[in-house]
């Protein structure tokens, strides 16, 4: 590897491969990427927290245990990073946040046992938007993270962290999660894959929670073919999780190689152009897209989702209301920071008033008014509405189309500090990430050229929940059209 | 910025102070302005006629998911004591409460 | 206290909340041991500490003791949603509680209480309890407390919220409907329903108005009243205050408040004009409860007899007064005395014993042999008092009541036998058999004490007075 962006990423399957062989020890393959993070970290700062001596005890581990023939899962020697917005066990956990500062949970979250169980060797804690509420992962407590094309740009966000890590090389997987678009806006901004899986997927047990009925977990890869590993590895029923699908999932791969010839594509209008601020060259960019999956046969057609006009407003007011609750246990009392008072209001309102951030601080009290009495019905209450039309709009050219197309971001990475005094402004940013959220269904985001300024450009893949399958077929197409 | 009428300073400062948040006068005012600029572009919204839809508050159509009544491991005191702010003999301890009796 | 409030024309309006706690073996969200007593805070997971990144799954037990509940109570049992109630306090670990608002499990339901009256239900929802806050300080109260400790074993226990109807009019209505409720409970095994303990705890919401009046007036709810007596006293104190304020030209504001039993009074509580706004929502990390009709079925099918019915059926086969058959029900009798009669015993003797003569328990007591006492009794071969110690032989050490009365030599003296002898005394005692006959009662006690004089008092008092009238008849 050399230069901040490797001119080529090695796949996670392969390192797996050579790991589970024998040929390349994962002690080895752990080194050289730790030798990355050495080099370029401290422009990037993709990372809270590098867990360097733990990686090398796991990857000594794995290499005892191949030594000893013994069989290691799919993800055998991977090095992957973790958004700090997730439970490991003894290991900080913060959600980039300064009431979280040096938390240490009891517990791993599922995905994170289920990707040690797979083999992989966690090297640390991804940086994000504090709790996850951001587009461009500057409202971390720790400082914003860079982006590795362009350090004077955002990385996206509020994986920001995972993206960045993933593009400059510091470890080939990363574990995000997307409650309005947080894994494939950085993934998009970043030049990467990421994918934001079917509602219930993958389990959300010990993902620190933002807005429960959105968030899903999801992985960043190098390539379509890594992504769908992951994604299999960290997916399936969770008895933890209420929300986790029951069914057993297709496996992503078996029809992975099976071109896309007759596969019906829709591509949406009202995110080509139909709604303001998605930018000429991203349209264009998208439109490339188009033309590539209709040269290896695929029927492509434009297609509208009325409802996608009011998303973001639905979005800005279901995301906050849940938040509001959901981080109402941080009050000084069991974990976390505490700022003593004379009573105990007095603590709860120090602690929370000096360990929050503004934009959680704005999304707390936005959630707090639109939740109520008095505004539920004009505001939460019509936002759940909003959310049934779109899922009955999706419904409909589901009939007729196996999957959708659209940008993943409006524009390419912007300057650091551009948007970040003026939130509707950032909002903007996951006008065509939100409508999968709402409705729970899976997208996945696929670098696809760049932009005037050089900086990557992502098309985002839409299929109907639990079609995983067709989504990796069109998305491998895809990828095989950009290179 | 122009002050929007979707929120006063009034709502905000009661909002701040049902999520134990406290504003300085300045915040109080940026935020006013913010919070407006979000609620006005939801303006879309509530000016939707939306009567005969029924809300989504869940993306899965699951129901009924359930676990049998049987115990499963518990912490131990030290896995999680250690990490809250402060103890006294193996219990939360938090400042006095008021308010609650006169 | 009660006549004040008539006297005055005022009209009691009680509707009760009360909380009961589920006996599952774990807790409603997650694994940890649904105890009681225990060291704080060692039956605690990651999910009833609130920690981050925590999920709840629903206990399945606790959702089918819930509709069981429900069913008892004559509640449709409904498809059901979980929400957040949102408030900030330190034994709640998530600053929300998960309980159940606008869609709970159980609605539209009615109690039937001993006297006949029913009380509507509202509705029955489950709910999560919260942790325990113990306030240090001098007075031991909360206010003036220095500090507060907080202990999350009880965090996260399933309980049934169950709301009646301000339908309640009197406070033996109230303690009633409160006791009725336990029996069911404890019919139902769903619950061991200590009061005392916690594990039934009643809110009282209080309001008086006058006779005759149609609208409700401002309610007070009552907290912290843990036995039926300290809700009578509670409930009587809130009325009768409420009473003094309208008398002054003066009204109670809505508020909670909780009751102060050394004190006797209850006292304001927490005042919550901005924690009113609890900002209920769908609880997003639970999915809906959707019974189908194949589960309220066998719902149905394993109920047990409940209270209500089991008196119904016991006053009809004893004829019993309604006092004594509540009282057997609720110690559990009932079934015994079905037996006992259908093996022969004679109903008002049976009742009479298992009132009067069996409250601390049966013993070795035999159905048969029940059944042969109470014939023995009936046909004058034993005198009540005998049948009284022949009784507590066969609880302490059983056998047969026939063999036990010749052992204490209890053998009966048979009317055939007494006849002699009444009609010898009235051969002999003329004067007193005439003074007898025109109505001087006095005299009866010196027949009767002859008899019983001439029998070492083994005669059966009963038996003598009966032959006594029935010779004065004849005299006649
Ligand atoms: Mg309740
Ligand atoms: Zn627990």
């Amino acid at each position: 590897m050399s230069g901040m962006v490797p001119e080529q990423y090695q796949s996670a399957s392969e390192i797996a491969e050579l790991v589970a062989t024998g040929e390349v020890s994962a002690i080895e393959i752990l080194e050289r990427y730790l030798n990355q993070i050495q080099e370029y970290e401290k422009d990037v700062h993709a990372f809270n927290l590098v867990t360097i001596n733990e990686a090398r005890a796991v990857a000594q581990e794995t290499d005892k245990l191949i030594a000893r023939g013994v069989t290691i899962g799919p993800l055998a020697g991977v090095p992957v990073a973790i958004k700090d917005n997730l439970c490991t066990k003894g290991i900080t956990t913060t959600a980039s946040s300064k009431i979280l500062e040096s938390w240490k949970p009891p517990y791993d979250a599922t995905v994170v046992k289920k990707l040690k169980e797979a083999g992989a060797t966690i090297v640390g804690k991804t940086n994000l938007d504090e709790f996850a509420m951001g587009s461009s992962t500057e409202n971390s407590a720790f400082g914003p993270t860079r982006n590795p094309h362009d350090i004077s740009c955002v990385p996206g966000g509020s994986s920001g962290g995972s993206a960045a890590a993933v593009a400059a090389g510091f470890v080939p997987i990363a574990i995000g999660s997307d409650t309005g678009g947080s894994i494939r806006q950085p993934a998009a901004l970043c030049g990467v894959v990421g994918v934001k899986p079917t509602y219930g997927g993958v389990s959300r047990y010990g993902l620190l929670a933002f807005a429960s009925s959105l968030d899903q977990v999801g992985p960043f890869a190098t390539s379509v073919k890594d992504a769908a590993i992951v994604h299999e590895v960290i997916g399936g029923y969770d008895p933890l999780d209420s929300t986790s699908i029951k069914q057993a999932p297709e496996s992503f791969l078996d029809m992975f190689d099976k071109g896309i010839n007759e596969l019906k594509v829709g591509v949406i209008s009202e995110l080509m152009g139909g709604i303001d601020g998605v930018t000429h060259e991203v349209i264009e960019q998208t439109n490339k897209a188009v033309s590539a999956l209709s040269n290896a046969g695929a029927i492509v057609e434009e297609v509208s989702l009325p409802a996608a006009l009011y998303c973001l407003s639905a979005y800005y007011l279901i995301a906050p209301a849940e938040a509001s609750s959901n981080l109402s246990r941080y009050d000084g009392v069991r974990y976390g920071l505490r700022v003593e008072g004379a009573n105990l209001n007095e603590m709860n309102v120090n602690t929370r008033t000096e360990g929050f951030g503004d934009e959680v601080k704005r999304r707390i009290m936005l959630g707090t008014y639109a939740l109520s009495a008095g505004y539920y019905d004009a505001y939460y209450g019509k936002a759940l509405k909003v959310r049934r039309l779109l899922a009955e709009n999706f419904a409909d050219l589901y009939k007729d189309y196996d999957v959708l197309l659209s940008p993943t971001s409006p524009c390419t990475a912007f300057k650091l500090g551009a948007k970040v005094n003026d939130p509707m402004m950032m909002y903007v940013n996951d006008v065509c990430t939100i409508p999968s959220n709402l409705v729970g269904h899976p997208a996945i985001s696929i670098p696809f050229g760049s932009g005037k300024d050089g900086m990557p450009i992502g098309v985002q893949i839409l299929a109907p929940p639990m079609k995983e399958p067709v989504m990796y077929q069109v998305a491998h197409a895809l990828e095989k059209a950009s290179q | 910025m122009k002050m929007s009428d979707s929120i006063s300073s009034d709502e905000v400062k009661h909002v701040a102070n049902l999520a134990r948040l406290r504003l300085t006068s300045e915040e109080l005012e940026i935020f006013t302005e913010q919070l407006g600029a979000v609620l006005d572009h939801a303006k879309d919204v509530e000016a939707l006629k939306l009567d005969d839809v029924e809300p989504m508050s869940h993306p899965l159509p699951i129901e009924n998911t359930m676990r049998e009544d049987i115990p499963s491991p518990m912490l131990k005191p030290s896995d999680f004591l250690s990490e809250a702010p402060v103890v006294e003999g193996g219990r939360f301890l938090v400042p006095k409460i008021l308010g609650e009796e006169s | 206290m009660n006549q004040v409030i008539f006297k005055d024309n005022w009209e009691l309006i009680v509707g009760l909340e009360v909380h009961v706690e589920l006996a599952t073996q774990t807790k409603l969200f997650c694994g940890c041991l649904n105890q009681f007593g225990n060291e704080p805070n060692t039956n605690v997971c990651p999910v009833c500490l609130g920690l981050p990144g925590s999920l709840p799954v629903v206990n399945q037990k606790a959702v089918y003791f819930a509709m069981r509940l429900g069913r008892a109570l004559h509640c449709s049992v409904n498809r059901s949603v979980f929400a957040r109630k949102n408030y900030f306090y330190p034994d709640m670990p998530k600053d929300y509680q998960i309980t159940q608002y606008d869609l709970p499990t159980n609605l539209e339901g009615y109690l039937e209480l001993p006297s006949g009256k029913t009380i509507g239900i509202e509705r029955a929802h489950i709910e999560e309890d919260t942790g325990k806050t113990t306030h240090i300080g001098t007075s031991g109260r909360i206010s003036g407390a220095d500090y507060s400790l907080v202990d999350y074993n009880r965090a996260g226990i399933p309980l049934i919220e169950i709301v009646s109807k301000p339908e309640i009019r009197t406070i033996e209505q109230a303690k009633s409907y409160v006791s009725e409720l336990r029996s069911i409970i404890l019919a139902l095994e769903i619950s061991d329903a200590k009061m005392e303990e916690g594990s039934i705890r009643v809110d009282a919401n209080v309001s008086v108005r006058e006779v005759g009046e149609n609208n409700l007036r401002t309610r007070c709810e009552i907290k912290n009243v843990n036995s039926l007596k300290s809700l009578g006293r509670a409930i009587n104190y809130e009325a009768n205050r409420h009473i003094s304020l309208y008398g002054n030209g003066e009204s109670p504001r809505q508020e909670t408040r909780h009751w102060d039993e050394s004190a006797g009074r209850t006292r304001t509580g927490r005042s919550k004009e901005d924690a009113e706004d609890y900002r209920y929502f769908t609880e997003p990390d639970l999915v809906p409860l959707n019974p189908s009709e194949e589960t309220i079925t066998k719902i149905d099918q394993e109920m047990p007899e409940l209270p209500s019915k089991r008196r119904k059926d016991l006053a009809n086969l004893t004829g019993a007064k309604s006092s004594d058959v509540a009282l057997l029900v609720e110690r559990n009798h009932d079934a015994f005395i079905f037996d006992v009669i259908e093996g022969g015993g004679v109903p008002e003797q049976v009742v009479k014993h298992m009132v009067n003569n069996l409250s601390a328990g049966l013993g070795e007591l035999s159905t048969e042999a029940f059944a042969q006492l109470t014939q023995m009794e009936n046909k004058s071969e034993i005198t009540s008092t005998q049948a009284k110690k022949i009784l507590g032989e066969l609880v302490k050490s059983g056998g047969t009541p026939a063999e036990l009365a010749t052992e204490l030599g209890f053998e009966a003296i048979g009317t055939k036998e007494i006849e002699n002898l009444v009609d010898q005394l009235i051969n002999d005692h003329s004067d007193e058999w005439e003074r007898f006959c025109l109505g001087d009662s006095k005299v009866q006690g010196f027949f009767v004490g002859q008899v019983m004089k001439s029998t070492s008092g083994q005669a059966d008092g009963k038996v003598i007075n009966q032959i006594l009238n029935e010779r004065s008849i004849d005299n006649k």
